[in-house]
């Protein structure tokens, strides 16, 4: 027992701060532009793909610095030649365009790369447990994954809170009418924060894709989950994603973890079905199986009692 | 005499700022009255809470004897009270007719039905087409609302206001932005469709004021420091003092 | 009687009888249908885009008349689909004597009571809420049935036979035909329906309650009232669907009420243009035209389909069809034969960008695919060596061919559109 809460904690922070690597950019952009920006997690596909293909190449570290690189530059592109174009029609057609945007990169991942799953691998200096608790091991690439978000995360405090840019971002986030009202190049700002909050989402992938595999389903498997953290979190607060990211992260690994099912549950205050009782599914429901389903429960009662989400201020 | 709206010791705050403080009021049946006071003053606020844009902090509202307060627009609208909005409010991707069709459908009782067609109901059809003659708009009628001239969007924005004939009017700076013929036009209008009823304005434009209303009163940082009759409002030192006195160095 | 009401009540008699004709023309076209394309292909595909047109024309009522953009709209088609589907089952072991054609009513009545629950706590707002509120419902309905296999049937989904219902006219619906005869019925009354219902004070105000929800409070309509009888009765139209599917195919999975789904109905009603009542009907034409016939060509069609949206987000928002309306002003002056020749021009080129880049993919993806001895690929008729430079330079110079082409032709079709619309009145 007490080996899985630890490796669960564990991994739950592993992977609540992935999700917060993603969500952060998703609430930049969304704070910034009012976009809620459906294919992000499609630059999170594009960054692990890239990283991919360069790891081949040259080597899992300058994949590293140049995957998130070329999906910012992409996402910058994207926002410059294609989503200002949209922009006009309103933030409905705002939303269609990004939807359609991760159908087509979808298509275009496996164009490019096919529909198998990609032997992308962590770099061979990482490849070894960091320490062994109950004869399981730690490995160190996740140590690593932990250390890179723990950077960004402090990165964008420091940014946020000690630079002219981050003071200028967090009026914009409080005071969404005030962008234009700044005085600085508008359409730069977006283009700026579009290719930044992308640039995010391909790092996470990048160093994501080694553990959490790289193939064409990996957008749309955490896509919805990404937007589960930003609304349950409270769109456009940054505290409100890194506190769903990690509750989302750490409450799915746990209920991954712990193989009990409802039965088990009934059994001990005495109760029991059969096994052809029309209900037998329910009954023998177990964790890990539901585990898919608690992010979306999460996000459907936060949406009807508290739309604004934990953190938010403002409802849409 | 009945009154028609009561405002009872109402307040209303955003956050720590007080706009709307302690305001009694008593608008009778039947009379115009027209709410004057200069820019920020609380106007708006005050017409806002009275149609349940928003919930009063404190105090009360009542309807015809009834209280209001608090409840959504809908209701305050079922009960017998119509608005309209100084900044247009509009459905502009409707035609005219549309807009004031929409605009009858409560009152002449077909509520959400989903059975009955619209083109059958003569009833609403000719009330439509009689408040579109009336606000000039019948050659207008097929156009989407959103291509109309200001002046043209100003007057279906009366005319949805006084669509389903309530009671009760209110009516949110209605010559705002309108030349003087413009003006003049919408002041018989609003004289006309009065007639027998309620009728609440905001306006800065004193010569509508003064020409239209039987009682005015005056609002001043979100209290109302004077309500008379025309001449005594126009002879109220208080008043010149607050109000008339800094509009006249507007204008 | 003043002029207007003169005007209106002609404008109403004649909307009538053109109404009228339309749904009349469209039975007969679908009663001769089978005659001219009668190859089972071409009848199964004709099945399928009846459904498909009801599908699309319910999730219409939400996106276009109501102004709700939904991620989840498949939830009500699977869940109708599922629910005929086990009905079905009964009905075969003689549990229940209801006429297989009527089934699809078993779906759309499921389609309501979950559209009800669900609309109960997602109508209250519509943007990005009610948007996000449709993704959590339809993801979590979706990963359920994963879990209740004993009700979804698990990866294999539910099947039933078809021909087992009680008499009904000597049919059995065996036959294809018979069922094509079916979808047909209900794609037309279902049309008919969501026409009129657009007609009627629930319908009108959704639209209002669309172009400005909060106005709509202040003339005695509560929004939530207003979205929630639509939002109800898109899910029963969408439970319709799901029924209809369930006759056609005899098997349902969870394929049908998954996102891919929920996406192929967007797409539908977004290409073929949300803001005409006949829009999701092209859309529903065009996009199983597109999945049955071009997957057939290859094996690229998704990635076509995706290029086809985000071209139609970006430059016709308003569809197909609202570019086929764009030519309307143009008509009533019939001068559209002005734009003949122009357009026939521009589609030279325009032609040559599609074949070049459609090209390059299929080469490309030939490439990648292909085993070390098999280097040629048969591409409009031509054989090509991918080894060779030719194919690519020639497809490339295509392209771009057709690029300078469309750019050097399009300021005389703009000319011709300002004459055929009357230059200055034009747009
Ligand atoms: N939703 C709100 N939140 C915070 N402050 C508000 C809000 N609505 C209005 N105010 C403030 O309340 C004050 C009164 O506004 P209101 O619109 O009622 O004035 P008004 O008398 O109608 O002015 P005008 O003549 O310009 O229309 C203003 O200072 C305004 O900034
Ligand atoms: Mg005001």
């Amino acid at each position: 027992m007490l080996e899985i809460t630890i490796f669960s904690l564990l991994n739950g922070t592993v992977y609540g701060l992935l999700l917060f690597m993603l969500s952060s950019g998703l609430t930049l952009i969304f704070s910034m532009m009012g976009i809620l920006n459906f294919a992000h997690a499609s630059f999170y596909m594009l960054g692990a793909y890239f990283g991919y293909t360069i790891s081949s190449h040259i080597g899992f570290w300058p994949g590293l610095i140049f995957a998130p690189l070329i999906v910012g530059v992409m996402g910058a592109l994207l926002e410059r030649y294609a989503l200002r174009h949209v922009h006009k029609h309103g933030h409905v057609a705002e939303l269609i365009f990004t939807f359609g945007l991760a159908f087509l990169l979808e298509e275009l991942t496996q164009f490019f790369w096919g529909t198998d799953q990609q032997a992308y691998k962590g770099p061979s200096l990482l490849d070894f447990p960091l320490f062994t608790l109950f004869d399981a091991n730690f490995p160190a690439y996740k140590a690593f994954m932990l250390l890179i978000s723990i950077g960004i995360f402090l990165g964008l405090l420091l940014v946020l809170t000690r630079t002219r840019v981050g003071l200028i971002i967090q009026a914009a986030i409080t005071h969404p009418n005030m962008v234009n009202m700044l005085g600085h190049n508008v359409p730069f700002v977006f283009m700026a924060t579009f290719g930044v909050g992308t640039a995010l989402a391909g790092l996470a992938g990048t160093i994501a894709g080694p553990v959490m595999g790289t193939y064409p389903g990996m957008a749309h498997d955490l896509g919805s989950i990404v937007f589960v953290v930003v609304v349950f979190g409270g769109l456009g607060s940054l505290a409100g994603a890194l506190v769903a990211s990690l509750m989302i992260g750490i409450i799915q690994t746990f209920a991954v973890g712990l193989n009990y099912s409802v039965s088990d549950f009934l059994v001990t205050i005495g109760v029991s079905f059969p096994a052809d009782h029309f209900l037998h599914d329910i009954w023998t429901m177990t964790l890990p199986q539901v585990a898919p389903l608690i992010p979306y429960l999460m996000l459907i009662l936060i949406l009807i009692f508290r739309p604004m989400g934990l953190f938010g201020t403002r409802e849409t | 005499m009945e009154t028609a709206i009561r405002l009872n010791r109402l307040h209303k705050s955003f956050g720590p700022t007080p706009i709307i403080t302690d305001v009694n009021l008593d608008i009778v049946k039947g009379e115009r009255h027209a709410i004057i006071g200069p820019n920020g003053a609380g106007k708006s606020t005050l017409f806002h809470l009275i149609s349940g844009r928003y919930e009063p902090t404190s105090g009360d509202i009542e309807l015809n004897g009834e209280s209001i307060g608090g409840l959504p627009p809908y209701e305050i609208y079922r009960k017998g009270l119509s608005r309209s909005f100084q900044v247009t409010n509009i459905f502009a991707r409707m035609s005219v007719y549309e807009n004031i069709r929409c605009a009858v459908l409560w009152v002449k009782g077909y509520k959400y039905s989903f059975w009955n067609r619209v083109d059958n109901m003569e009833d609403v059809n000719e009330r439509t087409e009689e408040i579109l003659e009336r606000i000039n708009l019948a050659d207008r009628a097929f156009v989407p609302a959103g291509l109309l001239a200001y002046a043209e969007q100003r007057a279906l924005e009366i005319g949805i206001a006084i669509a389903g004939g309530n009671q009760v009017i209110i009516l949110d700076e209605p010559t705002a932005g309108m030349s003087h013929s413009e003006t003049e036009q919408v002041v018989e209008l609003i004289r006309s469709v009065s007639e027998g009823k309620t009728l609440v304005m905001v306006e800065h434009d004193m010569g509508v004021v003064f020409n239209l209303a039987d009682r005015i009163s005056v609002l001043v940082y979100g209290r109302i420091i004077a309500t008379d009759t025309p001449e005594n409002i126009r002879a109220n030192p208080a008043v010149q003092e607050a109000y008339l006195g800094v509009e006249a160095d507007h204008e | 009687m003043s002029t207007l009401t003169d005007l209106r009540r002609s404008m109403v008699a004649e909307a009538r009888r053109r109404q009228r004709l339309t749904w009349l023309i469209s039975a007969v076209v679908l009663v001769a249908l089978p005659w001219i394309f009668s190859s089972s292909f071409s009848i199964s595909i004709m099945t399928q885009i009846g459904i498909a047109i009801i599908f699309a024309l319910s999730y219409n009522m939400l996106l276009g008349q109501g102004g709700m953009l939904s991620f989840g709209h498949a939830a009500y088609f699977g869940l109708g689909g599922f629910l005929a589907m086990h009905a079905m089952n009964y009905i075969a072991d003689g549990a229940i004597p209801l006429p297989v054609p009527l089934l699809p009513l078993i779906g759309g009545v499921i389609g309501l009571f979950f559209g009800f629950i669900i609309g109960t706590f997602s109508t209250r707002r519509a943007g990005t809420v009610f948007a996000m509120i449709s993704l959590g419902v339809a993801e979590l309905i979706a990963a359920l049935s994963l879990i209740f296999v004993g009700f979804f049937g698990g990866e294999e989904g539910v099947s039933s036979n078809r021909t087992k219902g009680p008499d009904f006219f000597g049919f059995n619906f065996g036959p294809d035909i018979q069922v094509y005869y079916v979808a047909a019925f209900w794609a037309l009354i279902a049309a008919i329906a969501m026409f009129l219902f657009s007609r009627t004070p629930a319908g009108r105000m959704a639209n209002a309650v669309r172009d400005n929800a909060e106005r709509a409070e202040f003339i005695g309509y509560s929004q939530r009232n207003v979205r929630m009888i639509s939002f109800c009765l898109s899910g029963f139209f969408a439970g319709l669907a799901g029924g209809m599917f369930a006759i056609a195919y005899e098997i349902v999975t969870e394929e049908t009420l998954n996102m891919n789904q929920s996406g192929a109905v967007l797409l539908m009603a977004y290409i073929g243009g949300v803001g005409y009542f006949i829009g999701p009907i092209i859309g529903a034409i065009i996009m199983t035209l597109l999945r049955t016939v071009l997957s057939n060509f290859t094996e690229l069609w998704m990635l076509y389909v995706g290029l086809l949206f985000i071209a139609t987000v970006m430059f016709v928002p308003s569809g197909l069809t609202g570019l086929l309306m764009m030519h309307g002003p143009a008509w009533k002056r019939r001068s559209l034969k002005r734009l003949l020749a122009p357009y026939a021009a521009i589609s030279i080129p325009s032609l040559a960008v599609i074949m070049g880049v459609g090209g390059l993919l299929e080469l490309t993806h030939f490439a990648h695919t292909t085993s070390m001895d098999d280097r040629v690929m048969t591409l409009f008729s031509i054989p090509m060596n991918i080894d060779s430079l030719l194919p690519w330079a020639g497809l490339i110079a295509l392209f771009i061919g057709g690029v300078l082409g469309v750019r050097r032709l399009r300021p005389m079709l703009l000319d011709a559109w300002a004459d055929a619309n009357g230059a200055g009145g034009g747009d």
